[in-house]
């Protein structure tokens, strides 16, 4: 089972970080086992020195780190929610925003921004709010949105009911290669499960997401299809998401279904470990 | 035997013509063909020689027509009517002396000479800006460059990577020495690829352009440009054949399975402070101290030893943003305000070519805190334009960036990058 061997590895990373990790800084605090593999002990170390920081409160400068951050995560709110093989949302602009303590539970920011479906190419001006839980247990970050009606209403349905109904009986989609390729490049015929991984993975990067990372889906290791299951096409991916803040590159597997009329919904996620350099072999992309 | 170089333009015009016929029709028209130089004493020969010309004697073809006798005539004349003319010029006592022996025989030189430049050229016309490289590819294509333009570029090695790969550095100059300079680095972090390609885009720009661009060669004509195209290049040969997604330099470190450390974590600025990790499995590890990564140490001998820059850039993809120092610390730049007002101009430039935005601020407000980088450094060493590009997107190719991509962001940050030169240009200090 994931969980285990997940555990086991974080065991045997121990060992390796033991020998190299110097004191610089604030001490690292014991992480617990069960929350990710590996990176862990990393992210509680730069973890620590952000909060160190004074957190920014009030109104915030749009432009700045804070604001767009939190606005990211709203980016992955969306895309879980409503995006598609046809339908994807990207942060345009934070035109304002504000952040606020709350009582001992954590911070929620305010923001207006304006968001950006990138297939139709339409904008549109949205109100959300962001809540961040603090503890030591991490929680995913809480989303509202508002007055964002119009973006959401978007009409893919004749693409997606195509494709669905392409891939229901006919097709099976099995990658050989990366998505992108290492050159940007994508087989056309590929992109709508291009897109379908990015909604998949906006699952991990809402959940992941803190006042302190900021989330891309890099590239597509490989998506696979499995037999469609109660009338879901059903998929399996590993995908690669880049952290601006860490740098780092997390790779996840995600098992996930998807119709036109139920959207994506994440069934199992599996982060993988950090790989070695020994353990790497030269491979094309 | 006089060479080419050293005839009157018309004569470089007949030259071409020959070679043009020559190589059209690829055959031996001229062999033992030579040109003699005849220097008519009185106008009596000169009327001699013109009558040689109007009746077409000998299939002579004249160089430098018969005028008077204070200009030379110069003749091709073919092989097989040299030991005529020759005998009629010394029976009317007509001095003259061969300038060209074998007309052929510089011909061919010419032909191979042409035919190398041809191949330079087409190198350097037909290299495809709109691919990424390997870095074999990228060296080559320098030397090309180079040869294109010898006169403006130069490639100075300034150091050897971990690997012992070879750090090459374009220089742009039209002369002086030690001309306040403009420093450029791309590709530090090796899976930006499309920093080294907008590099490769922009070296090829500035050899192109200048001499035509009134701006860039105002530029050039009192500073230098230093461009360090690959500046990680073990990490980017590692891009290409294992991981795609790598970022740091190769080197082993002690203790350790994790390779490699980040080149922008590394340098003298903050170094090891908040934002960078002392991990060595981290993407943003240091290093075990300062300038301990080769590639850094380079960069910084070179900076060091030279004294004289003015500006220095580092490019980095991805965010789309143009940054200012401080990273290591939130605290504002002396020359915040300066820095802050040459930016949004040089932004609203970039903007302009294609509606790109990007976002203008210090490093550590904007993206985050980061200590040990590069532009950090030379600021504190008193290079006061320091900035750092993050070039495009925001997301959603990232660091996979599709190649027909490459020339309209190459394209719009040369409009952000001269606005920069020039301000540097316009003041000095």
């Amino acid at each position: 089972m994931g969980l285990r061997r997940a555990i086991v590895l974080f065991a045997l990373m121990e060992v390796t970080w033991s020998l190299s990790v110097t004191t610089i800084g604030p001490k690292t605090v014991s992480t617990d086992a069960s929350a990710h593999p590996e990176p862990a002990e990393e992210n509680t170390e730069q973890k620590e020195a952000a909060e160190e920081d004074v957190m920014a409160t009030g109104e915030l400068n749009p432009n700045h780190y804070p604001a767009q951050r939190a606005a990211k995560v709203v980016q992955h709110y969306l895309n879980l929610r409503h995006g598609s093989p046809y339908k994807l949302f990207g942060l345009k602009e934070v035109h304002s925003g504000n952040a606020e303590e709350v009582a001992d539970s954590g911070r929620k920011y305010q923001l207006e921004i304006s968001v950006h479906e990138i297939i139709s190419n339409t904008k549109e001006k949205c109100s959300a709010e962001v809540f961040f839980p603090s503890g030591a247990k991490q929680l995913s970050p809480q989303v509202q949105v508002s007055s964002c009606e119009e973006i959401l209403k978007l009409d893919a349905k004749s693409e997606e009911e195509a494709l669905y109904q392409q891939y229901k009986t006919n097709k099976t989609v099995r990658t050989e290669k990366r998505l992108p390729d290492s050159y940007g490049h994508i087989d056309p015929e590929m992109t709508p499960f291009w897109h379908l991984s990015i909604v998949a993975s906006s699952f991990i990067m809402l959940k992941e997401s803190t006042e302190n990372t900021l989330y891309n889906m890099a590239q597509v290791a490989n998506i696979t299809q499995l037999a469609t299951e109660n009338d879901q096409l059903k998929f399996d991916c590993h995908v690669l998401l880049h952290d601006m803040v860490s740098q780092e590159i997390p790779q996840w597997k995600l098992l996930f279904t998807w119709s036109p009329a139920e959207g994506v919904k994440v069934l199992h996620t599996e982060q993988l470990p950090h790989v070695h350099e020994s353990e790497k072999q030269a491979k094309p992309n | 035997m006089p060479h080419s170089l050293n005839y009157p333009d018309r004569m470089r015009g007949f030259w071409f013509l020959l070679v043009l016929v020559s190589v059209a029709r690829s055959e031996r028209l001229f062999t033992g063909d030579q040109v003699i130089r005849i220097d008519a004493q009185s106008e009596e020969q000169i009327k001699l020689l013109q009558i040689l010309e109007s009746e077409e004697k000998w299939n002579l073809d004249f160089w430098r027509h018969p005028v008077s006798t204070e200009l030379p005539v110069d003749v091709r004349v073919p092989r097989s009517h040299l030991g005529a003319m020759k005998e009629y010029l010394h029976a009317h006592s007509i001095p003259f002396t061969v300038m060209i022996d074998d007309v052929q025989e510089l011909l061919d030189q010419e032909k191979a000479e042409m035919r190398e430049n041809l191949i330079r050229e087409r190198n350097t016309r037909n290299f495809n800006f709109a691919a990424y490289h390997p870095l074999e590819t990228i060296y080559s294509w320098m030397d090309t460059l180079v040869a294109q333009h010898p006169n403006l570029v130069t490639k100075l090695e300034i150091g050897r990577s971990y690997e012992n790969r070879p750090m090459y550095v374009l220089k742009f100059s039209t002369g002086g020495t030690n001309r306040p300079a403009i420093w450029m680095d791309l590709g530090i972090h090796s899976r930006e690829w499309v920093s080294q390609a907008t590099g490769v885009w922009t070296a090829n720009k500035i050899a192109t352009d200048y001499g035509t661009d009134a701006s860039l060669t105002s530029v050039l004509n009192t500073m230098d440009i230093y461009m360090l195209i690959v500046a990680n290049p073990d990490g980017y040969v590692f891009s290409h054949t294992n991981d795609r997604m790598w970022r740091k330099t190769r080197s082993p470190n002690s203790g350790s399975l994790c390779v490699g450390v980040d080149p922008n974590r590394n340098w003298d600025a903050g170094f090891g402070g908040p934002g960078s990790s002392s991990s060595p499995c981290s993407d943003a590890y240091s290093g075990p101290f300062a300038h301990s990564e080769i590639e850094v140490k380079n960069i910084v001998n070179l900076v060091q030893s030279h004294g004289n820059f003015k500006s220095f850039i580092s490019v980095h993809a991805y965010s789309q943003l143009l940054m200012y120092p401080y990273g290591y610390t939130c605290k504002s730049a002396a020359d915040q305000a300066e820095l802050d007002y040459v930016g949004r101009a040089a932004v609203q430039k970039l903007t302009s070519l294609y509606g790109t935005t990007y976002k203008v601020g210090n490093i550590c407000n904007i993206i985050y805190q980061a200590s040990g980088g590069s532009i950090d450094w030379s600021y504190d060493v008193g290079i006061k334009y320091s900035f750092a590009f993050e070039l495009r997107d925001t997301g959603w190719y990232g660091f996979i960036l599709p190649a027909d991509q490459i020339i309209p962001t190459a394209s719009e940050t040369w409009l952000a990058l001269k606005h920069i030169m020039e301000y540097v240009r316009d003041h000095p200090y």
